[in-house]
């Protein structure tokens, strides 16, 4: 039974990656704090989704500040979402060639992700007609 | 305790969130890849999106995004904070009432443009215009 009737709950001690990772989940928690939500809004709020056309990339991707944005969210997310990931495996997979082939799986889909996603974001070179600016 | 409390449920709802958010994540990284294949196949991606029936999926990834982020917020909280443990299950009621607070008028625009789409009858299932 876990009790807590004071104070903060408990920091994992003694370095190691599982401390890494307690850090690095609340460090990219709140850098995507400060990524996802203004990128939700820009793509949902302050514009109608379908005018968030090829167009709109374009124009977006001129500014390598976007570039570098698009590319911090896609990095912490998708590490800090494998991370998390990582960890479900770890809860509910029992039988450890299992867990360590699943893990396995999850690191080459990471590195994939990764790849294509950054392989987007920096060879994006707008067509010469961008087409509609909306759907 | 902790089975059928508030920390079992602001854990399972924590990792449900955060899987459909990874999911979501894996498709989004495909779709804007279409980019590289011009403004014709992208623009197709971004139809798809703008369908209602992906609008109202789309409504379940940004109530799971707010719930994330805020319940992210209360467990720093109970990490960090001297007092955030002693708090931690009035914080859950914050997030759940915080999350509702901005998912409703979040949700209300990204259905506000096909809202004709939703009262029409007979119902059809249509892309675009």
């Amino acid at each position: 039974m876990l009790r807590i009737s004071t104070g903060r709950g408990p920091r994992p001690v003694g370095g190691g990656f599982e401390t890494f990772s307690w850090y690095f989940f609340r460090i990219s928690g709140i850098a995507l704090l400060f990524l996802v939500i203004p990128h939700l809004f820009i793509m949902h709020v302050s514009n109608n989704v379908n005018c968030t056309t090829y167009a709109f990339v374009a124009a977006r991707y001129a500014n390598p500040f976007w570039r570098l944005f698009d590319w911090l969210l896609l990095t912490l997310a998708l590490t800090h979402g494998m991370n998390g990931l990582r960890i479900v495996i770890d809860d509910f997979v029992r039988s450890s060639s299992a867990r360590i082939w699943l893990l396995s799986v999850a690191a080459l889909v990471l590195l994939a992700f990764f790849m294509l996603g950054t392989i987007t974001l920096i060879t994006f070179h707008p067509a010469a007609n961008v087409g509609l600016n909306c759907v | 305790m902790y089975k059928g409390q508030s920390g079992m449920w602001s854990w399972l709802f924590h990792r449900i969130s955060g899987l459909g958010i990874l999911l979501f994540l894996f498709i989004h990284i495909v779709d804007v890849s279409m980019l590289l294949f011009g403004p014709a196949v992208y623009n197709n991606s971004v139809l798809l999106f703008d369908w209602w029936v992906v609008r109202l999926l789309s409504l379940s990834l940004v109530v799971a995004v707010f719930y994330h982020a805020f319940n992210g917020i209360r467990i720093i909280a109970i990490d960090f904070w001297r007092k955030g443990a002693r708090y931690q299950r009035v914080l859950f009621a914050i997030v759940l009432v915080v999350t509702i607070i901005v998912f409703v008028p979040v949700a209300y625009i990204i259905m506000q443009p096909v809202i004709p789409w939703l009262i029409q009858w007979p119902p059809r299932a249509i892309v675009g215009k």
